[in-house]
């Protein structure tokens, strides 16, 4: 994110040839335009994340329901589905409107107005990573989803459970092909419970496709880095801006510009998170 | 940059915010009237919720984009040479997609096949029973190359690492 080029920017259309390094391509900044290549890098890397959790999605024969999955709530509330992810959504759309703001105070040369809108985004960003972190306490600490562990699964067969699990199924509680379920966690191990099939099979609740736990933590955990170095970096620029370093460039406070194309870029990678992963 | 005044641009963005809240409950509305949440055994059809989640979602990505990151503003150069590439992705989407259904397919047959199959060539008209037989694959290389047709030995492995998990894991 090197910035020397202000002085270029002010007689982007010197006299000498563009392939001499005399002029910019695309009316851009050199630190503009490398910040929109590194974003379509960084978007085919998460696109090879979500490409592949489809992919592995569609290899196997049944997948948990994600409004079965993620339907807690703080405060131990439960079959809620998709409200909680909902807030957090919004949380980042808000963070992403503050960040307009603050680039257009920079627009403006307005310092306090972008140390203001620049600090509500990293409120914003924090509150985010908060509500990540709760998310995943419930699923590893609560549920004992891991990485190589995976208790939710889903039925494939209509029948009728032989025994209860003291939290929601009771015995003689019946179900139907497609529904989810998930397998408790006590006394040390997974406890499955024992179920009668219609064609009268006993048979036990199997954990569900692994690969589920590893492709959330690692795709939700690769996005919630982007929001940490995020934070960060807002961090450092605005304590630049408060600083006053930016004002000798005169540029229009294009670092601000710059950190807000990253900004806006981790929103729009959870716009497809969440479609793919909570939604779909 | 823009070309919007400051007061036009502060509109803007009042306008995104509300614009992208109200496409994003859409979107959860549109999954939770689909699985039947709203009303009581109502479901949408599957393609017509997936069609329509993905159709709001790419729409709210062109808003992040053009309105937010201000690639409206742009020259069509650089708005091409950033955008045109993710056009590869599209392959990339079908190619894997189809991939995973041939895994699937692959291996539903190998759950139907009779696992006696891989013992002794007189047991091979014989019905596995169901049970786990998740051990006793050990052993089968030297069976296969004698005695299996020639695609078991590659889909047969396919179904291995299929099993979630075997049962003996549960009880650690």
């Amino acid at each position: 994110m090197a910035t020397d080029h202000s002085a270029h920017i002010q007689d982007g259309h010197s006299a000498a040839p563009s392939w001499s390094g005399g002029s910019e391509p695309f009316k851009a900044s050199y630190g503009k335009l490398m910040m929109w290549y590194f974003l379509l890098s960084d978007a085919f890397t998460f696109s090879a994340f979500l490409v592949a959790y489809g992919t592995l999605r569609f290899s196997v024969p049944t997948w948990p329901v994600p409004d079965f999955v993620f339907s807690t709530l703080p405060g131990g509330i439960h079959h809620k589905p998709l409200i909680f992810v909902t807030i957090m959504t919004f949380v980042l759309i808000v963070s992403s409107v503050t960040m307009v703001r603050a680039v257009q105070e920079g627009h403006r040369e307005n310092k306090k107005g972008i140390v203001f809108w620049m600090l509500m985004t990293v409120l914003g960003g924090l509150a985010f990573l908060g509500c990540q972190a709760w998310e995943w306490t419930t699923l590893i600490k609560g549920e004992h989803m891991s990485i190589t562990r995976n208790p939710f699964g889903t039925h494939t067969e209509n029948g009728v459970y032989l025994e209860g699990d003291g939290h929601d199924i009771k015995e003689g509680d019946s179900f139907q092909a497609g529904q989810s379920y998930l397998i408790h966690f006590h006394d040390g191990h997974y406890q499955p419970l024992k179920y009668k099939t219609e064609n009268g099979d006993i048979k036990e609740q199997q954990m569900g496709p692994k690969a589920f736990g590893a492709l959330f933590f690692f795709i939700t955990g690769f996005h919630g880095f982007h929001v940490l170095s995020g934070v960060v970096f807002l961090l450092i620029i605005m304590l630049n801006v408060a600083s006053g370093l930016y004002v000798k460039r005169r540029n229009g406070y294009e670092m601000v510009e710059k950190i807000g194309l990253y900004w806006h870029f981790v929103d729009l990678v959870w716009v497809f998170v969440f479609l793919v992963f909570y939604l779909l | 940059m823009g070309h919007l005044s400051y007061e036009e641009g502060k509109k803007v963005v009042f306008k995104g915010l509300i614009l992208l809240g109200i496409v994003t409950l859409i979107e959860v509305f549109i999954a939770l009237l689909g699985k039947g949440y709203i009303i009581e055994g109502f479901h949408l059809p599957v393609w017509l919720m997936y069609l329509s989640m993905i159709g709001l979602s790419l729409y709210k990505a062109y808003f992040i984009v053009y309105e937010f990151m201000h690639m409206r503003y742009e020259v069509p150069g650089l708005v091409k040479s950033v955008l045109l590439p993710t056009l590869l992705l599209v392959w990339m989407i079908i190619a894997f997609f189809s991939e995973g259904n041939t895994w699937r397919n692959w291996r539903s047959k190998i759950n139907d096949r009779p696992i006696a199959a891989f013992s002794t060539p007189q047991d091979r008209t014989s019905h596995h029973n169901g049970e786990d037989h998740s051990d006793g694959h050990k052993s089968m290389p030297a069976v296969i190359d004698s005695v299996a047709p020639q695609d078991t030995a590659t889909s047969h492995q396919a179904a291995d690492t299929s099993h979630s998990e075997p049962k003996g894991e549960l009880h650690h």
